[in-house]
């Protein structure tokens, strides 16, 4: 691996903290939290897409002898839970009561003393469905005899959510009536899941006596679940407390409210007792937050030559039965409007349609952070495809059209503001690094032998849009995206840091513990970091979105310096000099002229703490507290190149070789940022060729194990070739950019431009996710098809 | 159905219904919640453990058809406060991110390496196939067997984690 210009702070490439438990098998789990008395929950779940409740009879699950409790629509809707607000102000059904609306949706809970017991009350449940004709393909949810999936809400005729658009529509539309080419694809973002390894669930524990509720759950955003378990259910905020451990993987797919907590709720309440309820990977796969669903017609306007002018896209979004996306409010389908990407046009406009269909709600998930992922892989296929039409080598084509460093600050045509950048280094690079020439030598040597086994090269060049966000713009059912942070130095010069982000195995116990070292002299095994408790830290919209170190990492950085300041203060008296005499080096303060006269933070922190007499107004001990509301998001870029191996025969895609580029400003801990591009690699790589779920014309699911949701295993990933370039963040305060996405933002399509590539000769000009060897061997015979449904 | 086992090096004797699995066991029973459930089919391999020295995946293996064994689970494999080497490699490597699959990866990797005392990158893909990570893209983990392979050999092949005492001790490579 070649780390050129590493400029990680203080610690540098640190090795984690937290391994020490994971290794042992001593991290903590949802699941592995047991409680005196705790019963067990499970979920029935409708086998229909879309079918009236006639009648639920549970008189037999009841009877079971290990069954303390059935739950039903019936019995939330007289607590007034059937149904519960969603991310994007739809209304979701806890338990069905009038209709089922999609397959694996939640009809029952059940309550029993072990689990093995609660599934096999399941059984003796009997539910008599009326089936409903789904809606499964999204491009017919707006037909005009498309059965209407919610006619819970009254006056209700069809199956649209939202339109909502961006750009300037009159400008692009001249752009594009006047320019020499224009070209055209339509392209299906398939949809998918982030099947983190450790599904969904959580344990309940409501106190009687006390009237507290204790939550340990599987949440990216423990303080909003809090707020909203306030909001729902009517307890006061400060009686319940949400505890999110360990989380074996997020990947968006933990950020929202699910049925099954709820209901783990409702059971300790009506049964006194805690209730754990862990779901398996079909109903995790099943029922919660989907990813993608895009259906997207793109433009591209240019001038022969290859000057991009315009873009112009139109997007069906299939939002399932329930609009539950989490997106800031203001942006129904989220941060799409970054579609164009890392290229300097002179006008752009989107439009996108949200629709209900017979399926699962979410959208965003799966390290998307805000639709990016569909963003930048519309306007790199697009890209492609105009480079095909203009015989055009794609690297040059991008190469022409990328923003120039100078250019930075960049407003762009759909209103975005990206703060730094120097995408033609790190294209360059990139090329450099791959042997882009000898590449495209050796493919036309291969063309011309007339080989079976097809060579592609695909580039993309994305630019994300992370660090949600500016709270005047930005906020999450009201709630603004500022973030909290909490440093407290105790007297011996240990520290404590408290933030309401929240890891699932990003390094946050690792990495933050730097930023606080670098600031202040201390070294990271001497600062706890604590998250996840709301009891213990400061308010905050949780990790998602790439927004810990853009948002939470600023915040620590700030709070750091407010210690560092008091610490000044505290110097000053202990010295006898004033605060202006004194000047800081890492660890230290000391009088100016006078290295020798100073005081380390470990003697300033116990002085802070004694009966030093300090100034008036400064109360003594050393802490500090910081609310960092961000003043833009940060956008990091980055550069993959994706050679592929495709056997004409068989249609079996090979990832010879990738190579990633990005550029995340300052790195924090480069060891860990390398490990969230190899996975976010894997991610990217697993979606074009691998994920999709799809679904029959009754709305069966048809990815909902892992038997028939494919992610890559060791076999399928290559051995990822990373390099970096280093853009510092200018607002940010140690100008760190967020970058767990970027991966997963950036590699679909490198994959899939790169296997297009290989089919080139077969005329191929575009094939939709995922590029499994059927689709790959179909689109060679001319008869590409769409991957979201089973019958077309 | 009562059976009795040994796990980490301890006995237990317990009744348990035939249809338990046990993985189910090893958690619920046991508490040896170090050993996670991924999957409903089979495929992802987080339960893995060592049945008489070889890795199972432990939902599929019921606990009476364990009965008599000896198991291995992540918890009984750093003895007297020091990493199993492949444990230390999976650190030094920043071979784990959740940690989810961890266990698993690290029983699969110890069973790899009885088979293939210095696996080539190839072989160890192939030896890990069974076992999914979300976080990791593999690339480090595939790294840290075979850093693990270096500090282990030569002689650390079956049953690497019961003989730990004569490997352990030249593979000392820095502590946590």
């Amino acid at each position: 691996m070649t780390t050129t210009e590493e400029t990680p702070i203080g610690y540098g490439r640190m090795h984690r903290k937290e391994d020490v438990r994971f290794l042992r098998g001593h991290g903590t789990y949802v699941d592995d939290v047991t409680l005196p008395g705790m019963l067990h929950g499970a979920v029935l779940r409708s086998p229909y897409a879309h079918a009236k409740i006639v009648s639920i009879d549970t008189s037999a699950a009841e009877a079971h002898p290990k069954v303390r409790a059935v739950i039903t629509g019936e019995t939330l809707a007289g607590l007034n839970l059937a149904w519960m607000p969603t991310l994007s102000n739809d209304v979701q059904a806890v338990l069905a009561t009038d209709k089922v609306r999609f397959q694996g949706q939640e009809v029952a809970f059940v309550v029993a003393e072990d689990r093995y017991s609660a599934r096999d009350a399941l059984e003796l449940i009997d539910v008599d469905y009326e089936a409903l004709e789904p809606v499964v393909d999204a491009r017919k949810a707006l037909d005009p005899d498309a059965p209407v999936i919610r006619d819970d809400v009254e006056g209700r005729t069809d199956n649209h959510i939202f339109d909502w658009e961006t750009g300037d529509k009159a400008r692009t539309d001249e752009v594009f009536a006047n320019a020499e080419v224009v070209t055209t694809q339509d392209m299906l973002y398939p949809r998918v899941h982030p099947a983190p390894l450790e599904t969904c669930g959580s344990v309940a524990d409501m106190d009687p006596i006390t009237g507290k509720l204790t939550v340990w759950t599987t949440t990216q955003a423990p303080h909003a679940h809090r707020t909203l378990y306030a909001l729902v259910a009517g307890l006061p905020e400060h009686k319940i407390r949400v505890i999110s451990p360990d989380i074996g993987g997020g990947f968006g797919n933990k950020v929202g409210i699910y049925p099954g907590y709820v209901c783990s709720i409702v059971g300790s309440i009506l049964t006194g007792k805690p209730v754990k309820w862990v779901e398996d990977r079909s109903e995790n796969l099943m029922s919660t937050s989907f990813a993608r669903d895009y259906h997207m017609h793109g433009e591209i306007a240019s001038t022969k030559d290859g000057k991009i002018l315009g873009i112009r896209v139109k997007v069906l979004a299939d939002h399932g039965a329930f609009n539950g996306t989490a997106q800031p409010t203001k942006y129904p389908a989220g941060f799409f409007g970054v579609f164009t990407g890392s290229y300097d046009i002179e006008a752009a406009h989107a439009e996108v349609t949200g629709v209900y269909t017979n399926k699962a709600p979410g959208g965003v998930a799966y390290a998307c952070s805000f639709r990016i992922t569909e963003a930048v892989y519309l306007v790199e296929r697009l890209v492609d495809v105009l480079a095909h039409e203009l015989d055009m080598d794609p690297a040059r084509l991008r190469m022409k059209n990328l923003l120039q460093p100078d250019q930075f600050p960049y407003q762009s045509k759909t209103g975005w503001e990206y703060d730094s950048g120097d995408y033609p280094r790190t294209l360059a690079k990139a090329l450099d690094l791959v042997h882009y020439d000898d590449l495209r030598a050796e493919q036309a040597k291969r063309r011309e032998s007339g080989s079976q086994e097809l060579m592609g090269i695909g580039v993309a060049f994305f630019t994300e849009a992370v660090g949600a966000g500016p709270r005047n713009k930005m906020d999450i059912l009201g709630l603004g995206m500022a973030d909290g942070a909490e440093l407290r130095i105790h007297p011996t010069g240990k520290a404590v840091l408290r933030l309401s982000c929240q890891t699932q195995g990003q390094g946050h116990e690792t990495t933050f513990a730097q930023i606080v070292a670098e600031e202040l002299g201390i070294s990271p095994e001497d600062i706890d970091v604590v998250h996840g408790d709301t009891d213990q830290t400061p308010f905050g919209l949780g990790t998602y979105g790439s927004r810990s170190t853009p948002v939470s990492g600023a915040a620590t950085a700030v709070v750091a310096r407010k210690v560092r300041e008091r610490a000044k203060i505290v110097a000053s008296a202990m010295l006898e000099v004033g605060a202006d005499d004194l000047e800081w080096e890492k660890g230290r303060w000391f009088v100016k002229g006078d290295p020798g006269a100073g005081k380390s933070i470990q003697d300033i922190a116990m002085a802070a703490h004694s009966s030093l007499e300090l100034p008036e107004g400064i109360e003594g001990q050393l802490d500090a507290t910081c609310v960092y509301n961000p003043p833009n998001l940060t956008y990091p870029f980055g550069a993959y190149v994706c050679v592929v191996d495709v056997d004409a025969g068989t249609g079996q895609v090979k990832v010879r070789d990738f190579v990633a580029v990005d550029d995340c400003g300052v790195r924090i801990n480069p060891m860990i940022v390398e490990g969230q591009v190899h996975g976010g690699l894997a991610d990217g790589l697993g979606m074009a060729l691998m994920q999709v779920m799809a679904f029959d014309e009754d709305g069966n699911h048809l990815g909902g194990s892992f038997m028939d949701y494919l992610l890559p295993t060791s076999m399928e990933c290559p051995s990822w070739r990373l390099d970096e370039t280093v853009t510092p963040s200018p607002h940010h305060p140690i100008g760190a950019k967020g970058v767990g996405e970027s991966a997963t933002v950036g590699s679909p399509a490198a994959v899939v431009n790169a296997v297009v590539d290989a089919l080139k000769p077969y005329g191929v000009r575009h094939a939709d996710m995922p590029l499994t060897p059927a689709a790959v061997w179909c689109a060679l015979r001319g008869k590409p098809f769409r991957t979201d449904l089973a019958i077309t | 159905m009562r059976i009795t086992v040994t796990v980490d090096g301890t006995e237990y004797s317990d009744e348990v219904e035939p249809r338990t699995l046990l993985v189910h066991y090893l958690r619920e029973t046991l508490g040896k919640v170090g050993t996670v459930i991924g999957c409903d089919t089979s495929n992802c391999g987080a339960c893995t453990v060592h049945l008489n020295g070889h890795s199972v995946k432990s939902c599929s293996v019921l606990a009476v058809q364990a009965d008599g064994c000896e198991i291995t689970t992540i918890e009984g494999l750093a003895r007297d406060g020091q990493l199993h080497p492949v444990q230390q490699a999976f650190h030094d490597n920043h071979a784990l991110q959740c940690g989810y699959c961890t266990p698993g990866m690290i029983m699969q990797s110890i069973d790899l390496l009885a088979d293939n005392p210095d696996p080539d990158e190839k072989a160890v893909r192939e030896g890990l196939e069974g076992n999914l990570c979300r976080c990791t893209g593999y690339q480090n983990i595939v790294r840290a067997v075979r850093d693990a392979a270096h500090h282990m050999s030569p002689g650390a092949g079956p049953e690497a984690e019961r003989v730990s005492e004569d490997v352990r001790a030249p593979s000392a490579i820095g502590g946590e």
